[in-house]
């Protein structure tokens, strides 16, 4: 039936179709190469990572019945005492809560700041030279790829138990992963502007400013807002190492088995990230439109 | 180009009166540039003071901090490599089966959570939620929960790794559904293909490069997460990393963040090469 609508010769036909099989088998082959290699590494990191589905299957009633035992016991016929006992310290943890958010944001400014100063002098376009470019495109890495928890456990020896380390730990991670997407952002701007500005004789200073920064600002407010949403989940958790916050109550409540202490916190965080995902990003959705659907 | 004219300074000044405008500050427009950076600030100085950040401290904390660094040169071992080593191998792991099971997890509820492919409003908006949940709590304090379940080592660390990144994925797959062409899909149909080969040949070839793209990073970012779990004691390299620092083993502890240094480059840039391969030098975001 092909044949009579396609009318194509009976040997190409076959040609075509040996063709095609071959071209099939050779990508099974190959993804059959891919599976067998990481079934590989799939047994190896199991063996490696210890891990024992036997033992989670015995303690599994230990995970499922935690959330059980986390959960308040609230009844409808005494809900408001109920409520009220489960969030008994209420003022204390919003108090905390706050802590973590303004130590997020301190770390956020800061972090980016810094980036900001630095991005013009690590991006290849921009860049006057190339020595200063790699090392601090190296400074970058080194500070986004040390977790923040190990800054942040170095400053709490340093500085001392309190919100200051916790600040300068997010502000030093901040500064890594800002300055790389800050230096990516300037990386790919439009370099008419500049050449524009470069032609008139002015100087780096100005090329950036009038040249560059137009085209970037937008961006990098954004990298921002969302970084910041980050560090306020970051920033409940470097709070149990003793760098403020309130990650300091909520790991005391896990380990000393508090559970509905646990689930109110938790659930403080979860509904502040919400709140401030929702808020930033009304603030980026505004300022992607000012860019004029790049 | 051509025929060009010199350049008088009467013209400047025309065009500069031609666009007035944009050169007028009005009382309001300066008032909006002004209130940015006045808000920032005024924020910044109330969060300063609310945390009651104790500026006297900086300048020992720097001089200790000083000495930390000194303390680090040369880094050493400690005489124990091999532990260190196998504590590196435990990251690896607890990386590459977290973000393995949180893909095979991830993969199956994306199509109840993506607007194109939900049986139900209702259950797409329930599952968006629990996404939400999910990735609302840090990696940490589920590695917390799994210590507490299967005891300490590197298993709580890939439970606690796998579900967070459920979380994540399953929203970012979902995503992924979403923005996919309708039109292929329908002409699967269209030819009398049942509903699953319309997803198996109208949807995962659009979907597969993008969702490749996203584990391979998430595998890259949980090699750096994975480093720290180990604190709570889940396993990996951060156990090590912040007995060392408690006791100030400066040294060790520069040998072990050199280690995850170079680790964590040699895994970028094999993911890197892998992402290459899979969706072309073009594509990548």
């Amino acid at each position: 039936m092909t044949s009579s609508l396609l009318s194509v010769p009976q040997a190409r036909l076959e040609a075509l179709l040996a063709d095609y099989q071959r071209e099939v088998g050779r990508r099974r082959r190959q993804s059959l190469l891919v599976l067998a290699i990481l079934a590989i590494l799939i047994v190896m990191a199991g063996h490696v990572g210890e891990v024992d589905l036997g033992n989670l299957a015995r303690h599994i009633s230990n995970f499922t019945s935690y959330f059980g035992r986390i959960i308040p016991k609230l009844t409808a016929a005494n809900f408001g005492a109920d409520v009220a006992d489960w969030y008994w310290n209420l003022a204390g943890w919003l108090k905390l809560l706050l802590d973590t958010v303004l130590i997020a944001y301190l770390g956020t400014l800061f972090g980016a700041a810094g980036a900001f100063m630095i991005a013009f002098f690590a991006a290849a376009n921009l860049a006057p030279n190339n020595i200063l470019r790699w090392s601090i495109k190296r400074s970058f890495e080194f500070c986004r790829t040390v977790p923040d928890l190990v800054f942040a456990l170095m400053f709490v020896s340093a500085f001392g138990l309190g919100p200051l380390a916790g600040i300068l730990a997010i502000s030093i991670h901040s500064f890594g992963t800002l300055g790389k997407l800050f230096t990516e952002a300037i990386e790919n701007i439009d370099m008419k502007p500049v050449e524009g500005v470069r032609s008139t004789g002015s100087r780096f200073i100005e090329m950036v400013r009038f040249g560059a920064l137009p085209q970037v600002m937008s961006g990098f407010a954004s990298y921002t807002l969302l970084r910041f949403e980050i560090n306020v989940r970051s920033g409940s958790v470097v709070g149990m190492v003793g760098a403020g916050g309130i990650g300091q109550d909520l790991f005391v409540a896990i380990r000393k088995f508090y559970y509905t202490d646990v689930s109110a916190i938790l659930l403080m965080i979860i509904v502040c990230v919400a709140i401030i995902d929702l808020v930033t990003e009304r603030i980026r959705h505004r300022l992607s439109g000012q860019e004029g659907g790049r | 180009m051509s025929a060009r004219r010199p350049i008088r300074n009467e013209d400047a000044s025309a065009v500069l009166a031609r666009h007035r405008d944009l050169f007028d500050d009005s009382a309001l427009r300066r008032a909006t540039t002004l209130a940015a950076p006045l808000g920032i600030l005024g924020f910044t100085i109330f969060a300063v003071w609310w945390l009651a950040i104790p500026f006297s401290q900086i300048g020992p904390g720097l001089a200790s901090l000083g000495k930390f660094i000194a303390l680090m040169f040369p880094p050493s071992t400690g005489g124990h490599l091999n532990l260190l080593l196998k504590a590196m191998g435990e990251t690896l792991a607890i990386a590459l089966l977290g973000t393995l099971i949180a893909t095979v997890a991830a993969f199956p509820i994306s199509f109840l959570a993506a607007k194109s492919t939900s049986p139900h409003a209702a259950i797409r908006f329930a599952i968006r939620r629990c996404l939400d949940t999910i990735r609302g709590v840090d990696a940490l304090i589920w590695a917390l929960v799994f210590v507490g379940v299967v005891g300490l080592g590197p298993f709580a660390g890939i439970l606690a790794i796998a579900v967070s990144d459920t979380g994540a994925l399953g929203k970012l797959f979902s995503e992924a559904i979403e923005a996919t062409e309708e039109r292929a899909r329908e002409s699967v149909l269209a030819s009398g293909g049942t509903s699953l080969l319309a997803v198996r040949f109208g949807l995962l070839p659009q979907i597969l490069p993008i969702i490749a793209g996203q584990i391979l990073y998430f595998f890259e970012s949980n090699v750096r997460s994975a480093t720290i779990i180990g604190i709570v004691g889940a396993g990996g390299i951060g156990l090590q990393l912040s007995e060392q620092i408690r006791t100030y083993d400066f040294d060790q502890v520069a040998f072990a963040v050199m280690m995850i240094l170079v680790t964590v480059a040699v895994i970028d840039w094999i993911s890197s090469k892998l992402r290459f391969a899979i969706i072309g030098r073009r594509a990548v975001c």
